[in-house]
């Protein structure tokens, strides 16, 4: 899909792991989740709920809702804005979000 | 491509193309009436986008128990109804009934509840269907998802809900498969008798019928006066939640919370007296998010998707209102706020009767003689 | 400038919200904290710098032509706004605005705002939304497929993360931006094999009328430069009057009509771009009235002189206002901020007229040139209102363009909020951000009408994701639970 330019004057920051689907991948610290994965190679991140087509990022600045990846348990988040973090895991979305994913209790 | 027919001399103009209007229009189509719907443009007053899908029976009719026995009667008409819809346009309307609970969350809200359940069977009249009164255990038994704060809840077995969306749909697709010619864009000015038939008049021009049916909801309340009817109707404004589509979890309707067939949990549904004004309140929304969550503490994490507030129509006792003119035979009201548990009757008792020329003797409770009608009328 | 990560951390009110980080967000939350203002910007992405400016102050981009000097200055616009005393929460959603009667007396707007799981709600006297602009949908037969992407999207790849499409890229539609970033992403060294421009040929014909203003516009050198830069070295294809993307699974290659000719491109990544329109979905759940712009062919918000809408207290700044470019946001970021500095009582009328002029000024210059551009990119019908049945318009809830039609001409739908409640076009988590401009297009043609005789999708709050378990946790009043507990 994507792949690093080559820009010598960047700086060379260690990378952050983090696994899609199980696969162990690496990105730039920096980037979103849907950058992190177009760079490496992921076209599909999604299912739809409505006929399971699959899609991949279209707009990367959070309108079109075709980046939403399933992050620690938790679905349909939008991978164009989330921060990529260390050992984060991340889930291909498959169709509507999982009721399973959904036990966050209510704060104060 | 078949384009919308126009009926030059309609037997019947219908005002109004909401779930009301769209099910009566649909029922004298199939009852071989030549009908001409006359319906506002893309954005109106619209109830029927607003409306929480119910086919609702438990709670309904304290002080009017032939209310109860109306819904009721719709509610088991509405199997035949969702048969039809499918037979004649293809569409899965996506009706159920496996029963509704309605959920308590704390010991006073339960009581009132179970008292105003007794009130409502305790009534002469009152027709016959069972309903269960379930502690939290009962109802966790058979809702597993419920929270802890759920202290009971009453279960009836005539409940259910359908897409009232793609029920929109199928009715509009029903009546242009029946040939009925539906205008948008048709508001309606006035409605004047005339050699024994009616002159309906707009901005678009006039069209005359020896019928008129008024289904314009809020409109009515302007337009029954002028062939001899009066529907005092005002808004009642409700607010709904919708979140994103999520896998299925809830196979029961609760009264104020379902899942809908395509995934989304809508959240409803507050009431309130504001006039016309439509605009979503933070708070409200929030207490309406609040319960839901007390009540399945997994959906927390849905995402909302929309938030919106429709305008019910309510009559002064918030029952419905069925009459035909005495001084203008011909023009008949049919106004409600449950525009979908009553679909079935819409289409399948009212609209025959229409046609036939005089309204059932059944439904005479719901004539507007009960709000001491003035002297004019 | 002060960055706060927590909402709690927020003021209970302030004089001024913005909402976006863009060019003339930024400048608007500066001149207003300049001015005394008590000020917050409420921005979604990780840093300021808005889409054009994206990621200014974080790039992995170094090697500064890549981006070309345009981009560059962004950092001055960035840079006055840091030193600002503005408060400035990233990653942190706007999802309603509405109005409120303030704690602190008199009429103003609650704000809902959403960073890390928590809502809150701010109160603000004056609410400027600079939220700024986003692609036209330009939906071809096979556009949901993966390997198909706007060229925004990997403009903001490069930006931000400084990655560049693999293999080989056909870039498809028409519009500045097609060809800023043809040239951008053939400096950052990718292999682009072909540029296929939908630009209508009568077009340049009805733009000459407005040449005259554009000779003298500052898009001339640099838009020609490009122009020109991309041509020489790639392969463009003009006349393109229709385009098919085909895959299994992804994109493999792209199917070109040229007239009655037709060729087949194979390629890896396919992006598309016509153009970019005001995203009204903020501005008009707030309730600000929206009009039909005919030069635009766009819905744009209603507004007066000082950039306010028809709700009081609201101004609506940048390209969410009309679209003008990156330059004109920045100043009319300023203007708005004048108005609002006045309507709070920090400057009088006199004060912010004399302030005022000199950015009105530039701000003429910046907008001269914008009709020529506007009717020489307007997008070609074939591409606004798909003929082949089959292409998805809808792309949350797969609904096709020949349902959108039949369902018009069958049921006789008259706008798109009706084909909404029949076909539940719009209702997906991007609430019609994708689709909407396509449906009313696609209804105007089948009703013989006006696109703004056909309206658009009535919007409601949340404007962005608020999850039920955030909304539940907001203040409550008494009468709320009346209307709730019966």
């Amino acid at each position: 899909m994507f792949r690093p330019m080559r820009d010598p004057g960047a700086p060379a920051a260690a990378p952050l792991r983090f696994t899609f689907d199980g696969a162990p991948m690496t990105a730039r610290a920096g980037d979103t989740v849907a950058a992190a994965l177009l760079a490496n190679g992921v076209s599909v991140n999604r299912h739809t709920p409505v006929s399971g087509a699959p899609r991949g990022a279209y707009c990367m600045m959070g309108v079109c809702f075709e980046c939403l990846v399933v992050i620690d348990g938790v679905g349909n988040r939008q991978g164009c804005l989330v921060p990529l973090e260390e050992g984060m895991r991340i889930e291909t979305q498959r169709g509507p979000r999982q009721a399973e994913a959904l036990s966050q209790e209510i704060g104060a | 491509m078949s384009q919308p027919s126009k009926v030059s001399e309609p037997d019947v103009v219908v005002i109004g193309g909401g779930l009301v209007g769209g099910a009566v229009a649909f029922g004298l189509a199939r009852s071989g009436a030549r009908v001409c719907v006359l319906d506002e443009g893309d954005v109106a007053f619209r109830a029927s986008r607003g409306n929480f899908a119910l086919v609702w029976v438990q709670s309904k009719g304290l002080g009017m128990p032939e209310y109860a026995g109306w819904s009721k009667r719709s509610a088991d008409d509405w199997h035949q109804l969702a048969a039809i819809l499918r037979e004649e346009t293809g569409i899965d309307v996506a009706h159920s009934q496996p029963g509704g609970f309605a959920l308590c969350l704390s010991d006073a809200e339960m009581q009132q509840r179970v008292d105003a359940m007794k009130r409502l069977h305790n009534q002469i009249n009152m027709v016959e269907y069972g309903y269960e009164v379930l502690d939290h255990a009962e109802t966790k038994r058979r809702l597993p998802d419920i929270g802890p704060d759920v202290v009971g809840s009453i279960y009836s077995p005539v409940d259910g809900h359908v897409n009232s969306l793609r029920l929109f749909r199928a009715l509009h697709e029903g009546l242009q498969r029946r040939g009925a010619d539906y205008r948008p864009n048709h508001p309606v000015d006035t409605i004047t008798p005339e050699n024994g038939g009616f002159r309906v008049v707009g901005p678009w021009g006039e069209i005359r019928a020896p019928k008129v049916v008024l289904a314009a909801g809020l409109g009515n309340a302007r337009l029954a006066p002028m062939v001899g009817l009066y529907a005092p109707v005002k808004p009642s404004k409700g607010q709904v939640i919708v979140t994103e589509k999520t896998a299925p979890f809830l196979h029961h309707p609760m009264g104020t919370l379902r899942q809908t067939d395509e995934g989304g949990v809508m959240i409803g549904d507050s009431q309130e007296d504001l006039g016309f004004d439509t605009v979503v309140t933070q708070p409200v929304i929030s207490i309406m998010a609040e319960r839901a969550v007390r009540m399945f503490p997994r959906l927390a994490g849905l995402n909302v998707v929309r938030t919106w507030s429709a305008l019910r129509v309510m009559s002064p006792d918030g029952f419905p209102i069925y009459e035909q003119s005495t001084t203008h035979p011909g023009a008949f009201v049919t106004t409600c706020h449950s525009g979908v548990t009553l679909a079935a009757n819409h289409a399948l008792t009212i609209a025959p009767a229409i046609q036939a020329g005089a309204l059932p003797e059944f439904v005479a409770t719901f004539n507007s003689r009960r709000f001491h009608v003035p002297a004019h009328a | 400038m002060n960055r706060v990560t927590d909402v709690s951390a927020l003021k209970e009110q302030y004089d001024l919200v913005v909402v976006g980080a863009g060019p003339a967000g930024l400048s608007a939350a500066a001149t207003a904290a300049e001015l005394g203002l008590s000020v917050l910007l409420a921005d979604e992405n990780p840093a300021p710098g808005g889409q054009i400016y994206r990621a200014v102050t974080t790039t992995p981009v170094q090697r500064r032509e890549v981006l070309g000097e345009d981009y560059w200055r962004g950092q001055p616009i960035v840079q006055r706004f840091e030193r600002s005393a503005a408060d400035y929460a990233a990653r942190t959603t706007v999802w309603t605005v509405g109005r409120t009667e303030l704690m602190s007396g008199g009429e103003g707007f609650e704000v809902g705002v959403s960073a890390d799981g928590q809502a809150r709600l701010i109160d603000a006297r004056h609410v400027i939304l600079a939220t700024g602009a986003l692609e036209r949908p330009m939906p071809i037969p096979g556009w949901t497929l993966p390997g198909v992407m706007t060229a925004g999207a990997a403009q903001i790849a490069l930006k931000s993360a400084g990655i560049v499409p693999d293999g080989r890229v056909v870039l498809a539609g028409c519009g500045p931006l097609l060809y800023l970033l043809a040239s951008q992403l053939q400096s950052a060294g990718a292999n682009i094999v072909a540029v296929l421009d939908t630009t209508e040929r009568g077009n340049a014909l009805a733009a000459a009328g407005a040449l005259p203003d554009f000779l003298l516009s500052p898009y001339l050198a640099k838009g020609l430069k490009l122009m020109l830069a991309a041509r020489r070295k790639l392969r463009f294809v003009g006349g393109v009057t229709g385009l098919r993307a085909e895959g299994e699974g992804r994109v493999k290659q792209v199917v070109v009509e040229r007239g009655s000719a037709r060729e087949t491109i194979a390629c890896d990544m396919l992006l598309l771009h016509q153009g970019v329109i005001p995203n009204v979905n903020m501005t008009s759940a707030v309730g600000c009235e929206q009009v039909w712009d005919e030069q635009g062919h766009c819905w744009a918000p209603k507004l007066d002189a000082w950039f306010g809408a028809s709700v009081p207290g609201i101004s609506i700044a940048g390209d969410g206002a009309g679209i003008g470019g990156a330059e004109s946001a920045a100043l009319r970021g300023e203007v708005a901020a004048l108005e609002a500095a006045r309507r709070v009582g920090r400057i009088d009328e006199a004060d912010r007229d004399r302030r005022a002029a000199s950015v009105r000024a530039t701000l003429a210059r910046a907008m001269r040139g914008r009709r020529f551009l506007d009717v020489l990119y307007r997008p070609a019908k074939a591409f606004l209102a798909p003929k082949d049945a089959a292409t998805v318009v809808c792309r949350c809830e797969e609904v096709t363009a020949g349902q959108l039609r039949e369902t018009t001409r069958k049921l006789g739908v008259q706008g798109p909020n009706q084909m909404k409640t029949f076909l539940r076009c719009g209702m997906g988590p991007c609430q019609g951000r994708l689709c909407g401009p396509t449906v009313t297009e696609i209804i105007a043609e089948e009703r013989g009408v006006a696109p703004a005789e056909v309206g658009y999708y009535r919007l409601r709050p949340p404007v962005k994701p608020v999850t039920l378990g955030e909304l539940a946790n907001l203040p409550k009043t008494e009468a709320a639970v009346k209307a709730v507990c019966r």
